[in-house]
């Protein structure tokens, strides 16, 4: 029964997570379709549920009763074992992450962001296997070209979290958000670079456009899931939205602040924490008013049930504000509610934002060429990456002997990150002019 | 006790999926195999609570070397690889030394296991609350007591470097 003490909590979580995540990621899709949709000046899914709200539902069904077809000469192991690798790497990077201060599955891991960040590398490994397994053409060009690009952008990605580690001095999740609690500034802020650098780095780690070379459909079908059908697609699928919530995760933790609210050390800009509770509030008064003019009558109860569900989650976000102010007698009592229920609130809510910005590139950028792609992530990124560490490095070094901490070790910092760029532009200047005097004009190398 | 079972378990995959490294005709198989063996070592350190290892195991060997062999693997013609018979003229040779080996640590194993105190140095458990954090652990010493074989280390690594880069860069 010691045994069961130990474990159970996080069993459950994990057990938990297992089972919502394919749903949140179907839910994932459908604002992805929603939000494509509108850029595009047109409706997306209106069709399953009142604006499409029960599409990823049926999607899932879909996927999971059409026929599963292995090509006669696949690998047939491997071809199984694939996609489990994929969806299994990503789901157990979820384990490190802290979603709140006390919400973690795996708590308190040491080296808990290289946890996270080794382990969702391996779901590379899913990917190249599968497109090995199909024994197809197309297949092989992606899973090629998905190793090339991986492990080309994981050099920039692990070298920007250096310099947010370089500022939390821990690798333990929760720590690092105490840290930047402690400094009373997002570590993204003090060094805007590192995180320009993690965010290109992890959407061609995710393989999405504008680097979605892997899967482009124009040119490989798509790429290494083409052999792939039904349930085992949907479970490749499942990994790649995942490890979006995991890349975005990681730099919500080191960069963003993680749970903290913006500014939380600022007494006087207390009044953000009614910020959730209205959010919740004015989307549930909006579902409201759109129901008169849903057309079924199923479908107006449909969202009569989605703004009670809003109103419910904005009543629970305000208790813990406006408990304190009725109260005051109360307010130790609320103090850890408050920490766990707003904590993942701003948790998700930076998670979201940073994902809405990966969407919105997608459908604003075109596709990168596979030699423009590589020369971005080699002769730019990467040198970018590791001058901005050394320089940051020796910022932290003169803020040491300043005794500069919080927002005034901006004054270090910031020219350093500028530095780095204009260092890192200069060597991309320098690198074309040689190219354009060498080499006249050449086909461009398909995949190396 | 539970401690056991889970070294037993990860020592056992490690072992079996070596042997079936070298076995495997198919050298897409073998690279599964050994991917296998290197995560049940990286669970032999986690188990050991050398959390700072386990993960470097993963992100390098798993996550790094075994990418770029994967890669390789592909690349080159696999079929005449796969009908070539491979390290048959070594195979007494090899048996012959790892016979040799097998005997040395066994003899050691059981040599140390007769007198006690000597041998194969027995560390004493430390609960795992007690532990100071590891990588930081691993970071002192580096940096301190074991500073000059780290730099030579790393001079080493960049000699390679800049070698691979001259040797593979085209001439114009």
């Amino acid at each position: 029964m010691e045994f069961m003490k130990q474990y159970w909590a996080p069993l459950v979580c994990g057990l938990a997570i297992v089972a919502v995540l394919p749903l949140i990621v179907g839910y994932v899709v459908l604002v992805e379709r929603k939000i494509m949709a509108d850029m595009q000046a047109r409706l997306g899914p209106m069709r399953v549920g009142p604006h499409g709200l029960l599409q990823p539902i049926a999607d899932a069904v879909k996927l999971l009763i059409k026929e599963d077809i292995i090509p006669d000469d696949a690998d047939k192991l491997v071809f199984w074992l694939a996609p489990v690798l994929s969806v299994g790497a990503a789901l157990l990077a979820m384990a490190g992450l802290a979603i709140g201060p006390a919400f973690q599955i795996a708590q308190d891991i040491n080296v808990g962001i290289l946890f996270v960040v080794g382990v969702s590398a391996m779901g590379i490994f899913g990917i190249v296997l599968g497109g090995w397994a199909s024994n197809s053409h197309y297949s092989l060009m992606g899973a090629l070209r998905s190793s090339a690009q991986l492990v080309s952008y994981e050099t920039a990605a692990g070298m920007a979290l250096v310099c947010g580690l370089l500022f939390a001095g821990t690798l333990n999740v929760t720590s690092i958000v105490e840290a930047q609690r402690n400094q009373g500034i997002w570590f993204g802020l003090l060094a805007p670079v590192a995180l320009f650098t993690y965010l290109v780095a992890s959407i061609a780690e995710t393989n999405r456009a504008p680097f979605d070379l892997p899967e482009a459909e124009s040119e490989l079908v798509a790429g290494y899931m083409t052999e792939f059908s039904g349930f085992r697609w949907s479970l490749y699928f499942l990994a790649e939205y995942t490890n979006m919530i995991v890349v975005a995760s990681v730099a919500t933790t080191l960069f963003l602040g993680g749970w903290l609210r913006p500014f939380s050390e600022t007494r006087w800009l207390n009044f953000i924490d009614f910020f959730p509770p209205l959010l919740t509030a004015v989307i549930g008064v909006y579902c409201l008013m759109r129901t008169p003019k849903q057309p079924a009558r199923v479908q107006q109860l449909f969202m009569l049930a989605v703004a009670g569900l809003c109103f419910a989650v904005a009543a629970v976000l305000a208790s813990p504000v406006l408990v304190p102010i009725a109260k005051p007698s109360l307010a130790a009592a609320v103090r850890p509610f408050y920490a766990g229920i707003h904590g993942g609130f701003w948790f998700i809510f930076k998670v979201s934002a940073y994902i809405y910005f990966f969407m919105w590139l997608r459908f604003t950028l075109p596709r990168y060429r596979f030699d423009q792609l590589m020369r971005l992530g080699w002769h730019f990124l990467i040198p970018l990456s590791i001058i901005n560490v050394l320089l940051i490095g020796i910022a932290m070094i003169v803020g040491v002997y300043y005794h500069l901490n919080g927002w005034r070790l901006l004054l270090a910092t910031l020219p350093a990150s500028i530095m780095a760029l204009i260092i890192a532009l200069f060597i991309l200047a320098l690198d074309q002019k040689g190219e354009a005097q060498k080499a006249p004009s050449r086909a461009p190398d398909s995949y190396a | 006790m539970l401690d056991q079972a889970i070294f037993y378990l990860f020592a056992g995959v490690a072992v079996v999926s070596a042997i079936l490294t070298v076995t495997r005709r198919n050298a897409v198989h073998s690279a599964i195999f050994l991917i296998t063996a290197l995560l049940a070592t990286a669970g032999i350190f986690l188990e050991l609570r050398a959390e700072f290892l386990f993960i470097v195991q993963i992100i390098l060997y798993v996550g790094g070397i075994m990418v770029l062999f994967v890669f390789v693997i592909m690349l080159v013609n696999l079929d005449v690889a796969v009908r070539q018979l491979q390290f048959a003229r070594q195979k007494w040779v090899g048996l012959l030394i790892s016979l040799a080996l097998a005997a040395q640590v066994g003899l050691m194993l059981w040599s140390s296991r007769k007198i006690p105190g000597q041998g194969v140095p027995v560390l004493n458990a430390v609960p795992a609350d007690k532990l100071p954090p590891n990588s930081e652990e691993v970071a002192k010493s580096l940096f301190s007591s074991y500073l000059l074989p780290f730099e030579i280390a790393s001079v080493l690594l960049l000699v390679a470097m800049i070698g691979a880069v001259v040797m593979a860069k085209k001439r114009t």
